[in-house]
C-alpha cells in the first residue's frame, strides 16, 4: 500500500496551523445582516412557565424579534426518540433552560432584550440527584436486564461483599461551543450551517419544527472544532432555533452558544450510581456479580437508553463473568439532559467491574493484576449476551507484552522501595485492560455511504457521510480513496459534509465511522476502476483483467497511461465519472427482550500501565508514567490513530481525576464556566508517555484490516484511577480504598486519612487485639 | 465630565498594518474586532482567558529591543490595544510559506480538530523568538493554552524540535523598541476609556469622575464583562503611568510598582525568595501573566487570590495615594472585609514593597484540582526565621481560601514563636489553625477539607524545612 497506512498529516493541518480552516461561527461575517440568538433563562431548576410577555424585549435597541412557541409553523420539539425535548417549554425542567431566543442585530442587543423579556414562574419541587429519582422511582427506563447463570452462586462464594460507586458525569469542552447559521435559499428552502455530528438528524429535525419536507431543508457541515458524542444530538435544537429564526425573519440567524450557555445548556457524559455484589474464589477468580446501573438522564430521554446498554455491555470489561445479574434504569432528574460522550456509557460499565475486581484484590491479598489476568475472556468464551468474543487471546497478548514492555515487575519492587523510605509521598502502578465492542448497538445504524466524482482531468472530489471533528475521518477517507484510486493525496479532494451530497446518514459516532463510510468510499471507487479498466485497457491494448491503478497512472506490464487521460477518455466514450458507494455491516444483531445476540462486528482490545505519586499532605497528585498497547488492527493512518490514543487517554485521565462537575443544593451548575470546570492541561501529561500499536492485529473485515479507535483509548485511564488507589493504599495497611469518581485531590486526600488511620490502629495494641 | 479632553480614534499596528477605530464601544474585546474583520484565525473558547484559543502576540520592550508576548485577546478591551503592535496568526504565513512553528505542529501531528491550534502556534511562535531562549523551545511556554483533543503530547514534541529563531523579518523586528504607549482618550456610545501617564493626571480623573473604573492588565475585569455583562462609563487604564511600572531593588526592599506585570517581575527580581519562585509557575498561565498585575491581583481583594497569602508571609507593605496623599499600610492589615481593601473611592494602589532580608526559610503551596492554572482551593504563603539558639524568631503562615479575607493566622504564628520547630510545635500550630479558620464549602472544596489541608500544610512546611536541614 502506498497512501494508506502511512503516517500523513490531518487533511486540514495545513488550515489548521495557519487559522485558514473554517468552523460554522467563523462564518459570520459572510452573511450581511445576520441577526444573533440569545436565550430567555429560566432562573429555576423545575417550574411551570405562567406568564410569558416579549413585549418588554422589543423597546430594546438592536432588538428584531423575539421567538416563542407561536412562531413554529411545524411541531415544536426536537426529541430524537420520543417527542420529550420541546423547543419552548411550558415546564422548566433544568436550571436555566432557554424558554425563548431573542433576535437582535447584534448579540449585545439580543443579549440586553432576553433580559427584558418577562417571565412568571411557577415553581415546583425538583429531583437533583440519582438517589432522589430511586426513591421517587422518576426513571426514564427501566429496569433493564441482561443476565447469565445464577447470580445466587455468589451466597456460596469464600469471598463475598457488596458496595456502592459513585460516578461522575462529565463536560465535552469541545473547544468549539454549539454554533448554527440558517439562511433561505432562493427557492424557498432552508439551508443551514451547523456544528454536528448528524446533519441528517438536523435536517430531520429543522424540517419537523418548520412543518416542511426534508427536500427543503440542507445541511453542512465544515468541521467541528471537537465534538466527542456532545454534537451527535444537541445540536439539534439551536440548528432549530436559528432556522426558524429564519424562516420567520426571512434574515440570515446565527446562534453560537458561548462557553458559560453551552455549559449551562447541553448534556454531559451521565453520572452513574453503581450498586453491586459479588462472589470470588479464594483464588480471585470471579463466581458471580449483581450490578444495578442508574445513570442520572437529565430532564429527556436523548440518548440514555442505548448509552445504559452499553454500560450493561461492557459491565464484563475483558473478564468472564460466569454469573451475572445486570439491572439498568435511566434516572429522570432536573438537569440537562445527560448524552453521548466518547464511550456512550462503556467507561461507568467498565469502572464498576474494575472497582470490584480490585476490592476483591485487597481483600484476598493477592495483587490486582493477577487478580485481573486470572479472569480474562479465553478463547472460545462468550460474553454475557451470549457473543463470542473474537480475537479474545489479544488480550492476554496484549497484557504479557505491555507488563514486559513497561518493565512493570520489576518497577513493582522499586515502588515498593521508594514507598518505604518516603512516609508523606507514596507511589501507585497499576495495569488494566480495556475491550470495547465495536458497532452501533442499534443495528440499523450501521450503514455508510458515499459519493466519488471524478472529473476530466482526473482530480477527485469524495463526499462521504461521516462528519469531521477532529478525529481524523477526512484524512482516512482521502487515503483509503487515494489508495483504492491509486492516486496521490492532493489528487483527492475531501468535500464537507453535506444532506444534499449524501443522505440518510448515520451519526458521526460509535469509532464506527472509518468502518462505516472507508467501505462505502472503497465500494464506490472499486465501481468507478470497474468502469475505467475498460477505457484503460483499450488505450493501453491490454485485457481487462491486466489493468492496475496506481502512482497516479493505470497500468498493464507492457504500459501505462496516466490516470488523467483515462478519466479525458473515459467522458468521451460517455462512461459515468462518479458513483455511490455503499456498506452496511453484516452480522449484527440483538434481541432487547431476551439479551442475546451478537451486537457488535468485533471488540477493540488495549491495556494501559499508569504510574502516579500521591502527597499525603495535599492529597495532590502527578501522573509520572503511562505506557499503552493498544490494537487497532492495521491501522490507516497512524498518526491519526496515534491521536486518538493519546487524546482520548488524556480525556479519560480528566474524566476520573479532575474533571468535576458540581450542581449546588439548588440545582444550579456550580462549575459552570472554564474557571471552575478544569480540563486536562499540560500538568496532566505523564512525564514519559509511550504507546504502541499491537503488531499483527490485522481485522478481518475491517477497512484495510485497520479497527476503531476512537472511544476504547478513553477507557485507558482507568490504570490512572487504579494506580491512584494503590499509592493510597501504601499509606494504610493493606487494606480497602474506595473513593468516589472522580478522584479529586479531597477525595486522595481524605482516602489516604483513613487509610493512615486503620494503620495506626492496628499498630496500636488495642487496634491489633481488635483485628484478630 | 471630563469632556474637555479631545478624543482621538484608537490607533494601532495590526499584522503590520495601522488600524484606526472611531466607533467599537470601549468594552469591545481584541477578539471580537478581530474576528468582525474577517480574521477568524483567533477563536473564542472561554472567553475569560482560560482556553488560549484567542491567543495573538504583541510587541513589547525587552531590554534594547523587544520580544513578542502571547496574550489573550478575549481579555484585551480594543482601547487597551492603542499604540500597540499586534500580529495574529494571518500574518505567520502571509507569504504562503508556513513559520518553523506552524511546519512542527502540523509536522508532529499536533492538531486534531485544529481549533485550539492558531492559539498554541502564536504561543509557540512567541516562545521561539524568545530573546536570549536557548536549546529547544520550552512547553511551558504553552500553558496558558487548552487542547482537548490531542493529550498534548505532538504538541510538546513540536515545542521541543524547534531551536533557534530563523533569521528573517520576524527576527529584525525585534532588534527595534516596543512602540511606546502613549496618552488616551477614546470615547465611544458614551463612554470613555482614559490612559493617563502620571499618577497625579490619574488621581485628577478618579477625582473628577467617581464613575471610573481602574484597568491594570484587565485579566480580572475583562472577565466581568465577558462573562456578566459589566458595563462602565469610564475605564482609566494604568498601563502608561511610570511610577507604576517602576520595579526597584534596594537594600532594604524591593519595591514593585502595582502595574508591572507578573512576567516583568520574574524577569527583574534578582534574588527573590523561595516563596516567590514557587508561586509564580502556579499563578494562573503565561499569557495571563504577560498582563496580570500585582497591583490588580491584590486590590480584587479576592479571599482566594495567591498574591495576597505569598506577600503577607514575606511581610509586605503596601502603597497607595489619593487625595489625602500618599498613604502606606502593611499588607496583613489591608484587607478589611469581604472584598474590600483600605483604599478608600478615587485611591490608587501605587506599589508593594516588600523588606529585605527575605526570610531564612519560605515555601508558597497552592491546592487546587489542577495543578496548573487553576484557582486556589486553599492558598498558602510560610515563612520562618531562627535565632542562634534555632528557636522561631519570627513566623509567618498567610492564608488564602480559608475565610472571607486573605488572612495571616497570628494565633499560629504566636504559637510557636521561641519554640523550635518539631512535631509537636506544629500540633501546636495546627490546634489554634483550627480555632482562626473560617472556610466554607463550595465546588472548590469542603469547608472541612480546606481547614484539614491548611493545617496539612503547616506539617508539610515543617517537613520540607527538616528535608531541606538533612541535605
Ligand atoms: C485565566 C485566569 C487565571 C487566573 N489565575 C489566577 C491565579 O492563579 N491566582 C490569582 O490570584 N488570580 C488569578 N486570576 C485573577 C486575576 O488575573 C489576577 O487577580 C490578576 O493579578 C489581576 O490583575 P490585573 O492587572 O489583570 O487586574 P485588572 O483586571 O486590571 O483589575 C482588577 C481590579 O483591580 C482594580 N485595580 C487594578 N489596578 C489597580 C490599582 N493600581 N489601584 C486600584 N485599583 C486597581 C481594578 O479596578 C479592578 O477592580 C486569574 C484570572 C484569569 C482570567
Ligand atoms: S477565548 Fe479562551 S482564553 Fe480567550
Ligand atoms: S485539536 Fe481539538 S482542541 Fe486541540
Amino acid at each position: 500500500m502506498n497512501v494508506a497506512g502511512k503516517s500523513v498529516p490531518h487533511e486540514s493541518a495545513r488550515g489548521h496551523v495557519t487559522g485558514e480552516a473554517l468552523y460554522t461561527d467563523d462564518l459570520v461575517t459572510r452573511f450581511p445582516g445576520i441577526l444573533h440568538a440569545w436565550p430567555v433563562l429560566a432562573p429555576h431548576t423545575h417550574a411551570m412557565v405562567t406568564r410569558l410577555d416579549a413585549a418588554p424585549a422589543l423597546e430594546e435597541p438592536g432588538v428584531f424579534t423575539v421567538l416563542t412557541a407561536a412562531d413554529v409553523p411545524g411541531e415544536g420539539d426536537c426529541g430524537p426518540n420520543r417527542r420529550d425535548e420541546p423547543l419552548f417549554p411550558k415546564e422548566v425542567m433544568f436550571h436555566q433552560q432557554a424558554v425563548a431566543w431573542v433576535l437582535g442585530e447584534t448579540l449585545e442587543a439580543a443579549r440586553l432584550g432576553a433580559a427584558r423579556v418577562r417571565v412568571d414562574y411557577e415553581p415546583l419541587p425538583a429531583l437533583l440527584t440519582i438517589e432522589e429519582a430511586i426513591a421517587a422511582e422518576s426513571y426514564h427506563v427501566g429496569p433493564v436486564h441482561l443476565a447469565r447463570g445464577d447470580a445466587s452462586a455468589i451466597e456460596s462464594s469464600a469471598l463475598r461483599f457488596e458496595g456502592e460507586l459513585a460516578i461522575g458525569g462529565q463536560e465535552h469542552f469541545y473547544l468549539e461551543t454549539m454554533a448554527s447559521i440558517a439562511w433561505l435559499d432562493e427557492s424557498g428552502g432552508v439551508a443551514i450551517e451547523s456544528s454536528t455530528q448528524h446533519p441528517t438528524e438536523v435536517q430531520e429535525i429543522v424540517a419537523r419544527v418548520l412543518g416542511v419536507a426534508r427536500h427543503q431543508v440542507m445541511v453542512e457541515c465544515l468541521r467541528m472544532g471537537g465534538a466527542f458524542g456532545g454534537k451527535e444530538v444537541q445540536s439539534n435544537a439551536y440548528a432549530a432555533v436559528a432556522a426558524l429564526g429564519a424562516w420567520k425573519t426571512r434574515r440570515p440567524v446565527r446562534v453560537r452558544l458561548t462557553r458559560a450557555l453551552d455549559m449551562a445548556l447541553t448534556g454531559k457524559r451521565h453520572p452513574f450510581l453503581a450498586r453491586y455484589s459479588a462472589g470470588f474464589a479464594a483464588d480471585g477468580r470471579i463466581e458471580g456479580v449483581r450490578i444495578a446501573l442508574y445513570s442520572d438522564g437529565g430532564w429527556n430521554l436523548d440518548l440514555s437508553e442505548p448509552v445504559l446498554w452499553r454500560a450493561l455491555f461492557h459491565a464484563d470489561n475483558a473478564y468472564y463473568l460466569p454469573a451475572a445479574e445486570l439491572t439498568g434504569y435511566v434516572c429522570r432528574t432536573h438537569k440537562t439532559s445527560q448524552t453521548a460522550f466518547r464511550g456512550f456509557g462503556g467507561p461507568q460499565g467498565m469502572l464498576t467491574i474494575e472497582e470490584i475486581l480490585d476490592q476483591a484484590a485487597r481483600r484476598l491479598g493477592l495483587p490486582p493484576e493477577l487478580v485481573r489476568e486470572r479472569n480474562f475472556y479465553r478463547g472460545g468464551d462468550t460474553t454475557h449476551y451470549g457473543q463470542i468474543v473474537k480475537d479474545a487471546g489479544r488480550i492476554e497478548t496484549i497484557w504479557q507484552q505491555l507488563k514486559q514492555s513497561s518493565g512493570f515487575d520489576q518497577r513493582r519492587a522499586e515502588i515498593q522501595r521508594f514507598n518505604t523510605g518516603h512516609a508523606h509521598h507514596k507511589r501507585g502502578l497499576a495495569i488494566t485492560p480495556v475491550k470495547f465492542g465495536i458497532s452501533f448497538t442499534a443495528t440499523f445504524f450501521n450503514q455508510g455511504a458515499a459519493l466519488v466524482l471524478i472529473y476530466r482531468d482526473g482530480s477527485v472530489q469524495v463526499s462521504h457521510g461521516g462528519t469531521e471533528m477532529g478525529q481524523g475521518l477526512h484524512t482516512k477517507m482521502q487515503q483509503i480513496a487515494a489508495e483504492s484510486l491509486g492516486l496521490a493525496l492532493e489528487a483527492v479532494r475531501i468535500m464537507p459534509t453535506r444532506t444534499d451530497k449524501v443522505p440518510n446518514t448515520s451519526a458521526t459516532a460509535a469509532s464506527a465511522s472509518a468502518d462505516l463510510n472507508g467501505a462505502a468510499v472503497l465500494d464506490a471507487c472499486t465501481q468507478l476502476k470497474e468502469r475505467l479498466a475498460p477505457v484503460a485497457a483499450s488505450l493501453l491494448e491490454c485485457a481487462v483483467h491486466e489493468v492496475r491503478f496506481g502512482g497516479e497512472l493505470v497500468c498493464c506490464d507492457h504500459g501505462s497511461v496516466p490516470f488523467r487521460q483515462v478519466c479525458e477518455a473515459a467522458y468521451r466514450q460517455r462512461v459515468a465519472l462518479f458513483a455511490q458507494g455503499y456498506y452496511r455491516t453484516p452480522e449484527i444483531y440483538f434481541d432487547q427482550q431476551t439479551g442475546r445476540g451478537q451486537p457488535f462486528y468485533y471488540f477493540a482490545y488495549g491495556a494501559a500501565v499508569s504510574e502516579v505519586e500521591v502527597d499525603g499532605f495535599t492529597g495532590g497528585y502527578r501522573l509520572l508514567r503511562t505506557d499503552i498497547l493498544q490494537d487497532a488492527g492495521d491501522s490507516v493512518s497512524p498518526v491519526v490513530d496515534r491521536g486518538q490514543i493519546e487524546g482520548g487517554f488524556i480525556q479519560g485521565v480528566g474524566w476520573l481525576t479532575l474533571e468535576e462537575l458540581v450542581w449546588d443544593a439548588q440545582g444550579r451548575l456550580a462549575t459552570s464556566g472554564a474557571s471552575t470546570y478544569k480540563l486536562p492541561s499540560w500538568s496532566e501529561v505523564p512525564d514519559v508517555f509511550q504507546v504502541s500499536f499491537l503488531e499483527g492485529a490485522t481485522e478481518r473485515g475491517g477497512i484495510f484490516g485497520s479497527k476503531a479507535v476512537g472511544e476504547p483509548p478513553l477507557m485507558l485511564a482507568i490504570s490512572v484511577r487504579e494506580a491512584l488507589r494503590d499509592a493510597v493504599a501504601a499509606f494504610g495497611a493493606g487494606g480497602v480504598v474506595t473513593f468516589a469518581s472522580p478522584a479529586t485531590p479531597e477525595r486522595v486526600f481524605f482516602a489516604v486519612r483513613r487509610a493512615v488511620a486503620e494503620r495506626e490502629a492496628l499498630a496500636s495494641p488495642a487496634g491489633g487485639a481488635a483485628r484478630r | 465630565m471630563n469632556a474637555s479632553a479631545a478624543c482621538t480614534p484608537l490607533r494601532f499596528l495590526l499584522n503590520g498594518r495601522p488600524v484606526s477605530i472611531e466607533s467599537s464601544s470601549i468594552q469591545t474585546t481584541l477578539l471580537d474586532f478581530l474576528r468582525d474583520r474577517g480574521l477568524t484565525g483567533a477563536k473564542e473558547g472561554c472567553a475569560e482567558g482560560e482556553c488560549g484559543a484567542c491567543t495573538v502576540v504583541l510587541v513589547a520592550g525587552d531590554g534594547s529591543g523587544s520580544a513578542y508576548r502571547a496574550v489573550n485577546s478575549c481579555l484585551l478591551f480594543l482601547p487597551m490595544a492603542a499604540g500597540h503592535e499586534i500580529y495574529t496568526v494571518e500574518s505567520l504565513a502571509a507569504q504562503g510559506k508556513l513559520t518553523e512553528a506552524q511546519q512542527a505542529m502540523a509536522a508532529a501531528g499536533g492538531s486534531q480538530c485544529g481549533y485550539c491550534t492558531p492559539g498554541f502556534v502564536m504561543s509557540l511562535f512567541a516562545e521561539q523568538y524568545r530573546p536570549g531562549r536557548l536549546g529547544p523551545c520550552d512547553p511551558e511556554a504553552l500553558g496558558g493554552n487548552l487542547c482537548r483533543c490531542t493529550g498534548y503530547r505532538p504538541i510538546r514534541d513540536a515545542a521541543l524540535a524547534l531551536g533557534a529563531a530563523p533569521e528573517g523579518p520576524w527576527r529584525d523586528r525585534l532588534a527595534k523598541p516596543a512602540p511606546p504607549l502613549e496618552s488616551v482618550e477614546y470615547e465611544s456610545e458614551g463612554a470613555r476609556f482614559t490612559r493617563p501617564t502620571t499618577v497625579a493626571e490619574c488621581l485628577g480623573i478618579l477625582a473628577a469622575d467617581p464613575q471610573a473604573r481602574l484597568i491594570a492588565g484587565g485579566t480580572d475585569l475583562a472577565v466581568e464583562s465577558n462573562l456578566h455583562g459589566r458595563r462602565w462609563g469610564r475605564l482609566v487604564s494604568l498601563e502608561a503611568i511610570a511610577e507604576l511600572r517602576e520595579f526597584r531593588e534596594t537594600e532594604d526592599s524591593v519595591r514593585i510598582g502595582a502595574a508591572v506585570t507578573l512576567n516583568e517581575i520574574a524577569a527583574r527580581w534578582n534574588a527573590p525568595p523561595e516563596s516567590f519562585r514557587q508561586w509564580l509557575p502556579l499563578f494562573a498561565s503565561p499569557p495571563l501573566r504577560n498582563r496580570a498585575t500585582l497591583g490588580g491581583n491584590l486590590m480584587t481583594a479576592s479571599p482566594i487570590g495567591d498574591g495576597a497569602p505569598l506577600l503577607m508571609a514575606l511581610d509586605a507593605v503596601a502603597h497607595w495615594a489619593g487625595a489625602r496623599g500618599r498613604r502606606t499600610a502593611p499588607l496583613a492589615e489591608f484587607f478589611t472585609g469581604y472584598r474590600r481593601t483600605a483604599l478608600e473611592a478615587g485611591e490608587l494602589f501605587t506599589a508593594i514593597e516588600i523588606p529585605r532580608p527575605g526570610p531564612a526559610f519560605s515555601r508558597f503551596y497552592k491546592v487546587a484540582k489542577r495543578r496548573v492554572d487553576d484557582i486556589s482551593t486553599v492558598a498558602a504563603g510560610m515563612a520562618m526565621d531562627w535565632d542562634s539558639a534555632g528557636r522561631i524568631a519570627r513566623a509567618r503562615f498567610a492564608f488564602g481560601g480559608v475565610a472571607a479575607v486573605p488572612l495571616r493566622a497570628t494565633a499560629a504564628e504566636e504559637a510557636v514563636l521561641g519554640e523550635r520547630w518539631n512535631e509537636s510545635t506544629v500540633r501546636r500550630a495546627q490546634a489554634a489553625l483550627a480555632r482562626t479558620l473560617e472556610p466554607i464549602s463550595d465546588h472548590r472544596g469542603s469547608a472541612e477539607y480546606r481547614l484539614a489541608v491548611a493545617q496539612s500544610l503547616l506539617e508539610k512546611f515543617w517537613w520540607e524545612r527538616r528535608e531541606e536541614a538533612a541535605a
